[in-house]
């Protein structure tokens, strides 16, 4: 299985490479600052999120490293690369809040998408997505058009999307926000596993508490005008163990002491941040 | 102009009635139009044969029936013609159109040259043009009317195409640019998929027009083997009831352009809901 191979390039490739490595960065749009001095490496690995309020520059410190916005100063540093280079040799997947797939093709070809704009030969590709279907648990819909797939599934196929070369991060801009609650926890169990078999470090944008310290290795707290890391706190991302990790580990996780104080370190960092709002400038 | 999405949503409000109720309304939407104009025939032949009116005015329904039995062998051959020419100016429009469009979007140059200028040809009467092109290209060739019809085809199609083309939705173009997606892949995968519904729509507003355009394209000379040049004919010869004949083909002529066109843009389309969303 393939798959395996991927967890075991992705760590052993990566090995003393951070995922992502920001230092000093800082973007401003006309008068704004949106970021301000940001500092944060991402481990090979390893599941990190942003957290903080709107306007706290969390979407736009995941599109500075996706290399969709460009910082006006400091440096960004993407699997060992620039964040140009990174893009531009497809080291990151990514996904977004709508799952963005093109109603005109079929699944599998929504999947493909990203090898077939890198040249991959059709067999290939088809290969590809049969054994990423499989990963996400969509394989019987191959052949479905994306209108036929609930909201969850459609965010499946992007993360399977995202997924497809083979990258060491995942980039996810509040992928669950437009999902209810029982399909978005039944989600959060399924990223973790897939995280977890393909060895890929996440950075995973959201404004859920609870979502972020089930799922993170580290929860960075953000703050608005300007947006600036206010405190890192550690997550509650349960040990994977291969394909061993099911709904009912992340389930357990929910109703441990140690989730809710980390829930609760979360929510007075916000606090703490909101705060100390307008007294920054 | 919604027409994609319009269209989209009354299929889906045909669709949306169920059980016995859709199959009822199935055939009122047939019988009642049917009923409607035989109603219409009834009366128009009283009024003609019982009121008296003179046949220059109107003929009678069974007069313009006889014509059109008497004339049935020249109407295929004409209809024949001018659906020929009004097909040949379609396709040949159509792929302009399509094609302007395209080049329009992907060069701003060729965008801000060609817009104005279909533009304009959207606002001038184009059949004008036909005598114009009779003396240009000769009364011995189908060509002037093809091209009024090429001309009349491509301004909707244009236009309907260049609107679609504008149409990608925020999260399509950041993927692409996340997959460092190249202008032309990006044209290819997203924007010209993405654009089909509309091309479409362009596509069956231009049918009907297109007979119109090859119909009235022959009012103005040249070579005199169309329905268009044997209503006129007929119409100079006092021959009133044959001049309604072929009147009817043509409505027939436009009818079927109509619903092919039509036809086209369900079968394309039917895979997408909410049109081009």
């Amino acid at each position: 299985m393939s798959t395996e191979r991927n967890a075991e390039t992705n760590a052993a490739g990566n090995a003393g490479i951070s995922a992502v490595e920001l230092q000093g960065v800082d973007k401003t749009f006309g008068v704004v600052r949106a970021l301000a001095g940001v500092d944060l490496t991402v481990a090979a690995g390893e599941f990190v999120s942003l957290i903080g309020p709107s306007g706290c520059g969390k979407s736009t410190l995941l599109r500075v490293v996706a290399d969709l916005v460009e910082p006006t100063a400091g440096t960004v540093a993407v699997a060992g690369t620039s964040a140009r280079q990174a893009r531009l040799d497809q080291r990151y997947g990514i996904a977004f809040q709508q799952a963005g797939l093109l109603d005109w093709r079929t699944v599998a070809e929504n999947v493909e998408l990203p090898l077939q704009v890198h040249g991959v030969g059709r067999a290939e590709r088809r290969r590809r997505a049969v054994e990423l279907l499989e990963l996400v648990g969509l394989a019987e819909f191959a052949g479905a058009r994306p209108a036929e797939l609930s909201g969850g599934m459609q965010q499946r196929v992007a993360i399977a999307r995202a997924l497809a070369p083979s990258p060491g991060l995942l980039l996810m801009d509040e992928p669950f926000g437009a999902l209810d609650e029982m399909t978005r926890e039944r989600m959060q169990a399924e990223l973790l596993r897939i995280a977890g078999e393909t060895g890929a470090a996440v950075l995973f944008v959201t404004h859920s508490i609870p979502e972020a310290v089930v799922l993170s290795d580290r929860v960075v707290v953000m703050s608005p005008r300007p947006g600036r890391i206010t405190e890192i706190v550690a997550g509650r991302r349960p040990p994977v163990a291969g394909d061993d990790l099911v709904p009912d580990t992340v389930e357990d996780v929910r109703e441990t002491a140690a989730f809710f104080e980390a829930v609760t370190a979360v929510r007075e960092a916000l606090r703490k941040g909101a705060a100390t709002e307008g007294h920054a400038e | 102009m919604s027409a994609p999405v319009g269209g989209a949503a009354a299929a889906g409000g045909v669709g949306a009635v169920a059980g016995p109720g859709r199959r009822f309304r199935g055939v009122s939407v047939i019988v009642a139009p049917v009923v409607f104009g035989a109603a219409v025939l009834v009366v128009w032949q009283l009024v003609v044969t019982v009121g008296g009116l003179p046949a220059f005015l109107l003929p009678a329904p069974t007069a313009i029936a006889e014509q059109i039995g008497a004339q049935f062998p020249v109407l295929l051959e004409t209809a024949a013609v001018t659906g020929g020419n009004a097909l040949v100016g379609l396709v040949l429009g159509f792929v302009l159109g399509v094609l302007l469009a395209i080049l329009a979007a992907g060069v701003r140059v060729v965008s801000d040259l060609v817009t104005p200028v279909v533009l304009a040809a959207s606002a001038i009467p184009i059949v004008a043009l036909a005598p114009v092109f009779t003396t240009m290209f000769g009364s011995t060739t189908e060509i002037p009317r093809r091209l009024v019809v090429m001309v009349v085809v491509v301004v909707p199609v244009y236009v309907s195409t260049a609107r679609g083309l504008r149409q990608v939705r925020p999260v399509h173009d950041e993927l692409m640019v996340a997959l460092a997606a190249t202008r032309r892949q990006y044209t290819r995968f997203v924007r010209l998929p993405g654009a089909i519904p509309y091309v479409m729509t362009g596509l069956r507003l231009a049918a009907p027009a297109a007979v119109i355009a090859a119909i009235v394209a022959e009012y103005f000379g040249g070579l005199q083997n169309g329905l268009g040049s044997r209503i006129s004919a007929a119409a100079a010869n006092t021959a009133y009831a044959r001049a309604w004949a072929f009147v009817a083909a043509s409505i027939v002529l436009g009818l079927l352009f109509f619903l092919a066109g039509l036809l086209a843009e369900r079968l394309v389309t039917r895979n997408r809901p909410g049109g081009a969303s």
